[in-house]
């Protein structure tokens, strides 16, 4: 395991009444792709901001490198920003862009060359060093920022939504150039995102944070596959919520019907949130599946078949290669480790509420 | 669809032929007649004489100096109004341009009241036993009335500015390693620069041309360019001469735009 890098230790913040971070802690290691993943106002870019030295927190620490850096000024930390829109210097060449940092160390003209030469060709943006950044398209222009930013060599790089501002398909791509980026520089990316599919894509590790809280860390595969609470399993991916019953352990009772599970330790005839993934439900017989359902809905989604299903008074929300005609009786199978069981929320801090997506 | 959108612009193409086009023939046809109505050029040239030349460096060299003051006073100005949210600025900009609704003459004939021998400047100063400031009906009194009238025109166009640079920019640039000072020079102000160049522009060119100002802070005895012709046409009655050197002071105008629009040109190549 790679050393920790950054520690976060405590970290408050409020806006007059508005608390946007409530006593995080948090720690980042060397060369980690770590995504802070939220809805809008979950306070992911807050924390960015305090990471960068751009905000001070009301109380709490930011340890890098074994150094407390809390009041230190942004231009003074060893870590770079990629802002959201670009901000590139409008008044200056692409190549002045990229020497700009290079120029305030006092970096010789043939090392700042040398760099640009080598940020543009790791940015496939090679001969543009002479055009105005209002000559670029959306998607160049944030490889400039990129470039322009990691010719400082930082042993972080701060990524505010970067691909926020770009089409869907230019998206993907530069998912995969971020990714290709990473490995080539060898140094850590904390990344803030809305998009589940961004953070799943290329993440080592995801936090997941709601309302200023963090509500779960882990890997991608971790994140979606067990999700830790109600709000996480909503908020990646589509997903079937129920509040249910653990009836005893491995047995869960599911708007009515009894599913065999594999989580124990819950109690008996416990209240818990029940979520099962769309793609985790087999369509079968009407005899042979647990509970027995009409489809309701049909939508041809490309790779798979999103259907909806009414059984015991609730829409299941299925996916499937296999096609179901609506009016269709089917039966309902689950697969015992198919079902995720978590704790109902305590108090109103854990409570994940509202998804503004 | 199009035909009407044309009429939508007929009052203001009349009154632009009307108050704009038609003076402005005028004014080039009085001033390269004379008398007679033959063409000459000796109009133009009457600002050759020893007085018209003086006339014409001092208004040049007021203006200069008002504009500098007035850019000097305005930027940091600009600066801190930018800075705050919209509540607190709009407030501070209020109080600025407040004076601004009071008549143009009311605001110089205040000013030479304020400055005037038994005024009420000398009268605080004699009450607390200090020698008089005898500035009245000097080029410093111009300068003061200048830099009044014209400040907030020099103010709004960098406050537009200034409000307008994304605040992700100055962060990048911190970002990046430039200090506060490094990223004024570097970022701020090349950015601010086409609000400079339109304060220096609403300032310089009334400052240039006024004879108001000069009329009632500078008394009889200093004659700027603006008042030699507003003489001709008022006292002189010799409409000839006074556009003859409007047009010759509508030239120094043309020039010294080019000059500040090239300069500007030169400036974003070397911004760095």
């Amino acid at each position: 395991m790679p050393n920790k890098l950054i520690d976060i230790v405590g970290v408050s913040k409020s806006y007059g009444d508005n608390l946007v971070l409530d006593d995080l802690n948090l720690y980042i290691r060397e060369n980690e792709f770590l995504t802070l993943l939220g809805p809008s106002g979950c306070g992911k870019t807050t924390l960015l901001r305090i990471l960068g030295g751009f905000e001070n927190p009301d109380s709490g620490k930011v340890i890098f490198d074994g150094k407390d850096i809390t009041s230190l000024a942004p231009n003074k930390r060893q870590l770079n920003t990629v802002f959201q829109k670009y901000a590139l210097f409008t008044h200056m060449t692409i190549a002045e862009n990229i020497a700009f940092g290079l120029k305030i160390k006092g970096k010789s003209k043939s090392y700042i060359d040398d760099k640009i030469h080598y940020a543009l060709k790791l940015v496939n943006l090679e001969g543009y060093q002479n055009r105005y950044p209002d000559s670029l398209s959306g998607g160049q222009q944030q490889r400039i920022a990129i470039a322009r930013a990691i010719v400082n060599e930082p042993k972080v790089l701060l990524l505010d939504e970067p691909l926020g501002a770009l089409d869907l398909k230019l998206r993907q791509d530069m998912q995969y150039e971020l990714i290709r980026l990473k490995n080539e520089l060898g140094i850590t990316f904390i990344y803030v995102t809305h998009d589940q599919e961004e953070a799943l894509t290329m993440s080592d590790t995801i936090v997941v944070m709601n309302q200023g809280y963090i509500q779960q860390i882990g890997t991608p595969e971790d994140i979606y596959n067990e999700p830790e609470n109600a709000f996480v399993a909503d908020f990646i991916g589509d997903s079937n919520i129920f509040n249910a019953i653990m009836v005893r352990d491995k047995l869960v009772n599911i708007v009515g019907a009894e599913f065999p599970c594999v989580d124990t330790g819950f109690g008996t005839n416990k209240p818990v949130d029940a979520v099962i993934r769309p793609e985790d439900i087999d369509l079968v017989k009407p005899e042979e599946g647990t509970l027995k359902g009409v489809v309701t809905h049909l939508i041809f989604k490309g790779v798979h078949y999103e259907m909806e299903v009414l059984a015991n008074n609730y829409e299941w929300l299925v996916h499937s290669t296999d096609m179901f005609p609506v009016g269709t009786e089917v039966g309902i199978h689950v697969d015992p480790f198919d079902i995720q069981i978590m704790k109902k929320p305590e108090s109103e801090d854990e409570e994940a509420v509202g998804i503004e997506e | 669809m199009k035909n009407s959108k044309r009429l939508l612009a007929g009052p203001y193409l009349f009154w632009a032929v009307s108050f704009i086009i038609i003076p402005l023939i005028m004014i080039f046809y009085y001033g390269l007649t004379d008398n007679d109505g033959k063409f000459t050029w000796m109009n133009l040239a009457k600002i050759t004489t020893p007085e018209n030349l003086k006339a014409l460096g001092l208004a040049l060299l007021l203006a200069f100096v008002s504009t500098v003051i007035c850019l000097v006073l305005a930027y940091p100005l600009a600066m801190i109004l930018a800075g705050r949210n919209v509540n607190q600025s709009s407030f501070v900009v209020l109080i600025f341009i407040l004076p601004m609704w009071m008549n143009f003459l009311l605001r110089t004939l205040a000013w030479q009241n304020l400055l005037e021998k038994n005024g009420v400047i000398n009268s605080v100063l004699h009450f607390f036993g200090l020698p008089s400031w005898n500035v009245i009906n000097t080029p410093t009194a111009i300068i003061l009335g200048m830099v009044y009238n014209f400040l907030p025109f020099m103010v709004l166009p960098i406050y537009n500015v200034l409000v307008k640079i994304d605040k992700d920019v100055i962060s990048a640039a911190r970002d990046l390693g430039a200090g506060n000072i490094q990223t004024f020079t570097k970022i701020i102000l090349p950015l601010s620069v086409p609000g400079i160049i339109s304060g220096i522009t609403m300032v310089f060119v009334p400052a240039l041309t006024t004879f108001v100002i000069s009329n009632l802070l500078g008394g009889s005895k200093i004659l700027l360019i603006g008042n030699v012709i507003e003489q001709e046409f008022q006292q002189g009655s010799n409409w000839h001469v006074g556009s003859g050197l409007s047009l010759v002071l509508m030239i120094f105008i043309i020039a010294s735009m080019a000059l500040i629009a090239k300069y500007d040109k030169d400036g974003e190549g070397t911004a760095f």
